[in-house]
């Protein structure tokens, strides 16, 4: 009795410890798992957001929220704005660092892949999330859609990072 | 009598942060071709002044790329455009149906750097600019 109970702390922390060591384990294999780990984050659009930012990533489209892609993404767009997808989109250098900043702060905190990829449309998450079980093909022809990364064409609340189902309506 | 002591501070205090809010270096249209007018003076040998009618061809003309200015800022620049390739709603560009337009020096030198380039492939000069603000400008609403 004395010798179980004398035991017992050892016992305690060993028991602990597997199953702290249990739980990281399965939270690992959760998001290398989610999307092959190319996954965005939550909540996609921070609380306070930053006014350069707002002011300038929403003229040609809307700001995408930063969640959307992770840190090395958003460091790749910003170094290459005067060629940005077919058209000049530069700022000046005070500008560019401002914005950039606050893009990697906010950007997606579970994404665990290597990859880096310049488009949210590109990413293992928007394809499964936007693949042809969820929408028809014909869809993404339709002249009011144009470019899947126009996502106001569907997410009515897009430009507030809000993608949820109850703000989803295809265009007709 | 404290009262309208109050509103009367309230108020100036609201005039003084007004202007403090606004853009920096607010401008006029007519200022803003004033000051592409002595570019155009100093870079241009032989310059003759702008033309609203050069202006307008060379709106809504290509030039080797995919693009005019038309293409975004549409051929009737007092309605709105539309951006070619995202779709995205631009406001009218003519100053007469768009008061914001060419009133801030540091949007209108970044849009002009931008746009000549995806248009032109290099910058527009003075005589170039000063022409299509000299056409804009003869826009009606
Ligand atoms: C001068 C216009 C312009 C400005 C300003 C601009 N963009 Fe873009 N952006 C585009 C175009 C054009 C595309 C391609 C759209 C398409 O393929 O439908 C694009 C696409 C993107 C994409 C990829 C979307 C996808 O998943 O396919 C990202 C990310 C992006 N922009 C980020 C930014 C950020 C950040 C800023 C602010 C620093 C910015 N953009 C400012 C024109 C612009
Ligand atoms: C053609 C319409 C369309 C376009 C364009 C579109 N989406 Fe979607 N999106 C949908 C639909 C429909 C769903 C719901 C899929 C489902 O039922 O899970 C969805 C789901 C999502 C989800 C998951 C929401 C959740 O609750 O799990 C996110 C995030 C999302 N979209 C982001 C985007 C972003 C970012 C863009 C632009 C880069 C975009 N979408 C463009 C139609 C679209
Ligand atoms: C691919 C689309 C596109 C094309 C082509 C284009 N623009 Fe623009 N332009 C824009 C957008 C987007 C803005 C910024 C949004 C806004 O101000 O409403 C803008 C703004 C401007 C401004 C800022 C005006 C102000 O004070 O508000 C100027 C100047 C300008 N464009 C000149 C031109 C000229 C000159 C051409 C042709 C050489 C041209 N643009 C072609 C999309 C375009």
């Amino acid at each position: 009795m004395s010798k179980c109970y004398k035991n017992f702390p050892r016992r305690l922390v060993a028991a602990l410890l597997v199953m702290g060591v249990t739980i990281s384990i399965a939270q690992a294999g959760d998001r290398a798992e989610k999307f092959s780990g190319e996954n965005r984050g939550k909540p996609v659009q921070p609380a306070q957001i930053n006014a350069k930012f707002q002011q300038e990533c929403s003229t040609c489209h809307i700001a995408y929220s930063p969640g959307l892609l992770p840190a090395t993404s958003w460091r790749k767009v910003m170094s290459g704005l005067d060629k940005h997808f077919g058209s000049d989109a530069s700022l000046t250098d005070q500008e560019n660092k401002e914005i950039t900043t606050f893009l990697v702060n906010n950007a997606s905190n579970r994404w665990s892949a290597s990859t880096a990829p310049l488009r949210i449309t590109e990413t293992a998450w928007f394809k499964h999330k936007h693949d042809s079980h969820e929408i028809p093909q014909a869809i993404w022809k339709n002249p009011k859609v144009k470019s899947p990364a126009n996502c106001a064409a569907c997410h009515q609340q897009a430009d507030r990072g809000d993608f949820s189902e109850r703000n989803i309506k295809i265009p007709k | 009598m404290f009262r309208e002591f109050n509103v009367t501070l309230v108020l100036a205090l609201v005039a003084v942060a007004g202007l403090i809010s606004g853009p920096a270096f607010a401008q006029t249209p007519e200022e803003a071709l004033a000051s592409i007018q002595s570019d155009a003076a100093k870079a241009t040998s032989g310059f003759k002044g702008f033309s609203a009618a050069r202006g307008e061809s060379f709106f809504k003309t290509r030039h080797g790329n995919e693009w005019s200015c038309a293409s975004c800022h549409t051929e009737n620049p007092a309605t709105p455009g539309k951006h070619a390739k995202t779709g995205k709603v631009i406001q009218p560009f003519a100053p007469s149906a768009n008061a914001e337009r060419f009133t801030d020096p540091g949007k209108v030198a970044k849009w002009f750097k931008r746009n000549c380039n995806d248009v032109l492939d290099r910058v527009c000069t003075p005589q170039e600019k000063g022409d299509v603000l000299t056409y804009l400008l003869t826009v009606k609403k």
